[in-house]
Order: C-alpha cells, then structure tokens, then sequence
C-alpha cells in the first residue's frame, strides 16, 4: 500500500513540477517524459514503462520519467515529432526500434533518420524467428525454402508490418535462398501475425523471440529458425539460427530498444544520461520483471549504441537499394 | 497457492473453488477500488477502457498476480460500462463501444429522465456482462476454436456487414444515412497505410497517423451541441431546472423485464462479437441496436429517447467483455486491443496464456474472472446509486453544459495522444458536422463508417494478398461455408432495408403517427 502511495505522489509531482528551466549542472530538476511511437499496452510501451520504473530513486537520475504515448503509422508519428517538435534540453527523451526507424530514415517520406538523434543506451533486443504451425508440412528452414523454390510467390509469410524487423528477415531470407516468398503485413502488430500462423491463414511466420516462444510452450507453434548471429540459449536452444541453417542472413533484423534524444542536447546532459541510464536498466527490480514477462534484455552504453546504429545503416542502405 | 484447492472436481463448476479469493479483505478492497475507480475512469471523456488498463498495469507491479488481476478485471469491467455515463449526461460516448448508448441515453436524459437512464444502462450492462462472464466459464475450450476460424475474408465480411446497417442507422432519412457513412468512410482513408506502405491524404503532420476514434467521437456527438447551446444566445434558464425527478428502481427493473427481446438481442449479438478477434467491441453497440430496433415493434421509436435502445447497446457492449478474453486466455492472442494490454498485465506477472492455463493457474486464473462476475455485480450496485445524482448533470443550465462540455471535450481529445493536433482534429470534426446536422445528416453512420473503413479496407488487403499466392480472389472471399453464410447476411441485411424502405414510401401515414407521441 505505501508503494501505491509513493507512486500517487510521483504522478502529483510530475504535475506540480511544470515548469522551470535548467543548468547542466543541476539536471534534471524535473520529470522526464519518454516518447513512445507505439500505444499504451504494446510491447515497445510496456518495456518502457519496466526500464524506467526506478529513475525516480535518489542514486539513479533523482526524478521520474513519465511515458507519452504518440503512436500512428508504425511509429512514424512520433519520431516525426520528436525530430521537429521535441525540446533538446534532455526532458524528452524517445524509445527508438532499430531497425524500424533507421530503415524508414532509408525509405524517406519521414522527417528523421538515423543522424538526427542521440542514442543514450540500449535496453532490450528481441531476435526474429521464423514459425509454421504445429501441423505444418515444415519441420526446417530446409522444408520451408524447398517448397518457396519449387513455388515461387506461393509461401504467404505473415509479420508485424513494413520495414520492421520482420520485414526485414523476409527480405534477408528472399536474398539468401534467392527464392521468393509472399510476405503478409498483418495490421495490428506481431499478435495479429502470430493468430495468422495459430489459424492457418498463412503458411508461415516471421515474429518475435519472446511472443514465438510463448506460442510453442503453449503447443500452437513450431519454431523452425532465429535471425541472429548465435542461438538463443536462454529461451530456445534447441533452434538453429539461419546461419547454421545454411542461409546468409544476419542480426540485421533483431529488434533493439533503448533510449535516445534529439540532436543538439547539450553534451554535458547526454553524458550524464549515458553514464546512468546503462545501471537503471540494470536494476535489480527491472532485470526482474524483464524476465518475468519473457522480455530479453540486453543492456548497451551509448558507444555500442553508435556503432550498432551506424552498422546497420550501412547493411539496411544496402538491402532496401533495390525495393 | 494453486495447488492447496482440491482438484479432480467436475471441471464446469471449478470456478466455484476460487470465489474465496476474490472475498479476502485486500481482494475485496481492490475490486471496489478497481469498479470505483473503473466507473470513474470511463466516464471521463477520452479515457477509453483501453487506456484506464494501461494506465493501471504498472500499479499491479506492487501487487501478486491474483491481486493485480483483480485490479485489472474489475477496471476492465466498470469503464465500458463507465463510458455509458458520459454518453447519456454529456453526448460524449466515452469509447466507440458506447455511441448506440447516447443515441437514445441523451435524449432521455435531456427530457429530465436522466437517472431512468442510467439505471437501464446499468442493468442491461450488468445482464449482459454477466451472461458474458458466464461464457467464458462454461464455454471456453468450445468457443476457442471457434474464434480462430475468422480469417481476412470472413473479418471483411464482418465488416461490409456493418456498412450495410449505416443506411438504416439514422432513423430520418436512408440516403442521408449512406451518405453521412460515405463521408465517413472517406475520412478513414486519411493516413499512413501501414499494410500497403503509402501515404494517403496526408496535408499536416497531425493526420499522418489518420484520424483517432475518440477525438473524431468527441468532435462529432459534443461539439455540434455545444454549438447549438451557445447559437441559442443569452439564457435565462433558472437554477430549479437542476432537480430531477427520482425514478424508482423497481420501476426501471420491470422495464428492462419488459424489454426482454432487446436485451436478448444485445447479449447474443454483443457475446459473438466480442468472441470474434479483430473486430473487438467498437461496433458490438451499434449492430445490436440496429438489429433490435429491427424486430421491435416501436421501431420509430428509437433515437427519440426510448428504453430498449439503450438496453441493446449497453447490454451488447458489456457482453462483449467476458467473450473477448476467450481467445486471449487459451490462446494468447487478443481479440481487441483492450485484451491486448491484458494480455501484458498477465506477462508482468509471469502467467503465460495458452491452454493449459487453467491447469497452471487455476488460482490466478479463476480468481480474477470471478473478480469480473463480482465486479459486474458492484457496478450495477455503485452505478444506480449515484445515477440520480449525476443525472442532475445533463439537467445543468445551457450555459454550465455548454462551457463544461466543451473543456472536457479538449482534455479528452488532447489526453488520447498528448497531441494538440488531435484537438484540432475534434475541433473541425466538430464544426463540420454541426453544419451537416443543419442538413438532416447525423453523427452516428458517420461514426460507424470511420471505424468499419479500415477494418474493411485491411482485411481485404490482407486478404487478396493471401488469394494472390493462392487460388485467386474469387475462390478466397466467396467460397467456404462461413463466407457463404456472411455473404447470405449480408445479403438479407440489404434486402431488409430495401424493403423497409418502400413499405415507409407506399404507407407513410403510420410513421408519421408512430413518431409524435415521441418527439
């Protein structure tokens, strides 16, 4: 009950505290938001709120952090407007999905890419797999390309949407097998996607780590790859990743989350983030419920960050040149 | 915990088990405060059940898995029932689940019988959420499968179901009703489409995601309202009007027995509605009272303040909760988006659904639906009780209302997203279909045709990209027996309307008769 009140409290300060303007030094002197580009509830959203849950305390950043939700258009929403509207003094801060939004940068028709922010850290990464139904004639990725081959267009490949990191996989794997597949972007995020596969209504998936591996605990699925560089000892250790499957795909497609502000915050507040941010998503309480809700985390400083970012620029720039 | 309940009883009624949990102090506290604070949540304008969810999930990170569900199930029952309140005091539905409620809900209200008004809105919510529950206790492993035999043709189906009530929807005119649903429908296409990868009418950065539900609700049933108070000029009203007459609850309880067909109605059409993933609850309300005005025999009626409008909707919207958790429990997968923060509420606490989750959890699982057969329960109880109070709000003098509606009108538009531009968005809507209603068109299949547009419009998208890698569009969206069966809907739902449309043209005396004693 005590730990309801304190939270009662934080919400009345972080309306009390409205307004004020600052020095580096003594940042931050308010709550700070965090800007979601997908809804409350969703699974960008709902990790946020986890990692951020102990900002408030005296030995992280000393102040809450406070989620936005700004969601529309598979998140081009919300970093449209975090890249034009959003202040650079370090009170707003935005979850970035690497690669949505680099690959977006890359598509153009958005008003950001990967230059026009500053990472901060990295607190989750969750892997592609590739899933077929529990009674599917696919018992591999060898099954699976087989029939692509001999079919071509043929193998309806359900995924959360377009220039996510579903979408990407299905473009890595089209490359590598030199097959086509007919990629299926189901509206409503990865659980749409997933029902698609439960049901029948397509041949295959592409979906998350963590969503896939509850879906075959629960006997509704088969999981026949993962794009990643390494297998996933913790979850699935039993599944080869595509690599080992024979097939040239790597991590490009792995979805990264962290935090990140815009370009032109003053460095002494970036750094400042960057040296804290790293050991609030190492909390003990948040590695917690991390881990209870199946959520993979991966914690990255900034300069794993940058190089992260800059790599897959340079590989996305190279897959989507065509499209 | 699971494990100290004696088990190997006859599986129908091992929810009876676990209803001591849902009675210790703590348990009993949070489903008061969950209905409470629910009731609360839901009638403030644009708080959608979805987001007073979301809102709670990270209270539940202090609390066991049992408690927090208690929270979350209760919470999930009282705002769709809240939403009824700020639908028949103000005319802004709370969430899309609510607009049938206002369309018969204000207008009794604004005749002073506003408490008669809430009190059917709550029994008929409390009938039909409760049957609702009892699906999903007694039905669950039957109707899960059931539920995933909906694919892309049959939800477009579904949805061309739905477009074929918009003309029926407005009670004036057939025409100006298809017309109101084309402009609506229109307005959906506004955005980026996620599934095909382009950009459709997209001037301003606001209308890159296209146009949210509630802000657009809120633009089109309040503001033209307020407009119409604040045209009228200087009031003079006097402070008395605020007294509003007691209506007994022995007399709103026979009246609900009395409109038994419309309840039934509600309940069955809400129940395979709510089953249905992908549709959700947005148009359970608006099918169930567009088919209960169809089989009433005071059909014109409807839309002037009449009971079994508000009993159909209200009953349908609140069937649909117990239904909707059906397919996210055994199967994990959410059928509408409030099932999908659900569905993170229970991950948080390391409960994975799938089907054998009432054999991992039993304890978890069963205390939190007996906490919404409970929290139903209480909300009737909290609902009535407060109804003559709040009721005296839609009585409130023009210039109060008028003003008083319309800050709540930007709060709750601006709150959905923190976006000014959605406040503009509700604004235009607003001043756009004030003048429309100077026409004769009106807000209701305007609204239904925004909401049926995408799902439509995906569920085809999705749907011929599958039939391009297969057999073609003709065999996909045509051939099966559920397809054919939604197609025959479809068609007897046309062919009613036509009907119906030349007996009004060829005997155009008794409706008119009918229509008086209401107006």
């Amino acid at each position: 009950m005590r730990k309801l009140v304190t939270v009662a409290a934080l919400s009345v300060a972080i309306t009390a505290f409205g307004v004020s303007a600052s020095l580096a030094g003594d940042y931050p002197e308010r709550p700070i938001g965090v800007a979601v580009s997908y809804g409350a509830g969703g699974a960008t959203d709902f990790q946020a709120r986890i990692v951020t849950m102990v900002a408030g305390n005296a030995d992280m950043l000393g102040q809450p952090i406070y989620i936005l939700n700004k969601p529309g258009a598979g998140g081009r929403k919300g970093w449209n407007w975090f890249a034009t509207e959003a202040e650079a003094d370090g009170y707003t801060m935005s979850a970035y999905n690497v690669p949505h939004f680099i690959a977006q940068g890359i598509k153009g028709g958005v008003k950001y890419n990967a230059d026009s922010f500053e990472p901060i850290a990295n607190w989750g990464a969750d892997p592609a797999v590739v899933i077929v139904g529990k009674d599917s004639q696919f018992n591999s990725m060898a099954d699976l390309v087989d029939f692509a081959k001999a079919n071509p267009g043929k193998t309806t490949t359900s995924g959360a949407g377009l220039f996510v990191g579903h979408h990407i996989a299905a473009l890595q794997i089209e490359k590598a097998c030199a097959c086509k597949i007919a990629y299926i972007p189901t509206k409503g995020g990865g659980a749409a996607a997933m029902k698609a596969v439960i049901a029948g209504e397509v041949m295959a998936g592409i979906n998350n780590l963590s969503d896939a591996f509850r879906a075959r605990e629960a006997g509704n699925i088969k999981i026949i790859g993962i794009a990643d560089l390494e297998r996933n000892t913790e979850f699935l250790p039993d599944v080869p990743t595509l690599k080992e499957a024979g097939f040239d795909v790597d991590n490009s497609s792995v979805n990264f989350r962290g935090l990140m502000v815009p370009k032109g915050t003053p460095q002494a507040i970036i750094d400042k983030l960057a040296a804290q941010v790293p050991l609030m998503f190492n909390h003990k309480r948040v590695i917690k419920r991390m881990k209870a809700g199946g959520s993979p985390l991966k914690v990255m400083d900034r300069a794993s960050v940058l190089a992260m970012w800059a790599e897959r620029k340079s590989a996305l720039s190279e897959l989507l040149k065509g499209l | 915990m699971g494990d100290a309940n004696p088990s190997g009883e006859q599986a129908g009624m091992e929810f009876l088990h676990y209803f001591g949990g849902v009675f210790e102090p703590v348990a009993l506290l949070l489903l008061l405060g969950g209905t409470i604070g629910g009731l609360i949540l839901g009638a403030t304008p644009g708080l959608s059940p979805t987001m007073a969810v979301a809102l709670l999930i990270p209270f539940t990170f202090h609390l066991s898995a049992t408690q927090g569900l208690i929270l979350l199930g209760a919470a999930y029952t009282s705002t769709v029932a809240g939403g009824a309140v700020s639908a028949i005091l103000l005319n802004i539905p709370g969430a899309p689940a609510n607009i049938a409620t206002a369309l018969d809900g204000n207008e009794m209200a604004r005749k002073g019988q506003g408490a008669r008004a809430l009190q059917l809105s709550f029994l008929a919510s409390g009938v039909g959420g409760v049957i609702g529950v009892l699906l999903l206790i007694f039905l669950t492993p039957v109707l899960a499968q059931w539920a995933l035999k909906f694919g892309p043709s049959h939800l477009f189906w579904i949805a061309i179901l739905g477009v074929t009530v918009i003309g029926s929807l407005d009670s004036k005119s057939f025409v100006k009703g298809l017309l109101s649903g084309c402009i609506g429908l229109w307005l959906s296409m506004i955005g980026y489409d996620e599934i095909l990868g382009t950009e459709r009418f997209i001037f301003t950065d606001a209308l890159t995601g296209g146009i949210h539900i509630i802000p657009a609700l809120i633009g089109l049933f309040a503001i033209p309202q307020v407009m119409e108070m604040f045209s009228k000029g200087r009031s003079t009203a006097n402070v008395n009007a605020i007294s509003v007459p007691k209506y007994s609850l022995s007399q709103s309880i026979k009246e609900l027995l009395d409109s038994i067909r419309s309840l039934s109605i509600g309940t069955v059409v809400g129940s395979v509605i709510g089953l249905i993933p992908g549709v959700g609850g947005q148009i359970s309300g608006l099918v169930a009272y567009d088919q209960a005005r169809k089989f009433s025999p005071m059909r014109e009626k409807f839309g002037t303040g009449h009971a079994e409008g508000i009993i159909a909707a209200e009953s349908a919207n609140n069937a649909m909760v117990g239904p909707s958790l059906i397919p996210l429990l055994t199967l994990s997968i959410p059928g509408s988006p409030t099932a999908a923060v659900l569905l993170g509420g229970l991950l948080i606490h390391g409960i994975f659904p799938g089907s054998d989750i009432f054999d991992k959890h039993p304890q978890v699982v069963w205390t939190f639906i007996n906490s919404m057969l409970i929290g139903q329960i209480l909300m009737v109880i909290f609902g009535i009780y407060t109804a003559a109070w709040a009721a005296r709000i839609a009585k409130a003098p023009a210039p109060i209302m008028a003003a008083g509606v319309l800050v709540l009108a930007v709060f709750g538009s601006y709150s959905v997203q923190q976006s000014m531009g959605d406040v503009h968005i509700m604004l235009v809507l607003g001043i756009g279909m004030f003048l429309l209603e100077k026409f004769g068109f009106s807000a209701a299949p305007l609204v239904l045709g925004l909401i049926l547009g995408p799902l439509a419009g995906d569920y085809f998208t999705n749907g011929s990209m599958i039939a391009a890698a297969q057999n073609g569009p003709w065999v996909y969206f045509f051939t099966g027996g559920l397809n054919i069966l939604l197609i025959s809907l479809v068609s007897l739902s046309i062919g009613y309307s036509f009907w119906n449309n030349m007996l009004q043209k060829r005997d155009p005396v008794p409706e008119k008769a009918g229509q008086e004693p209401g107006q």
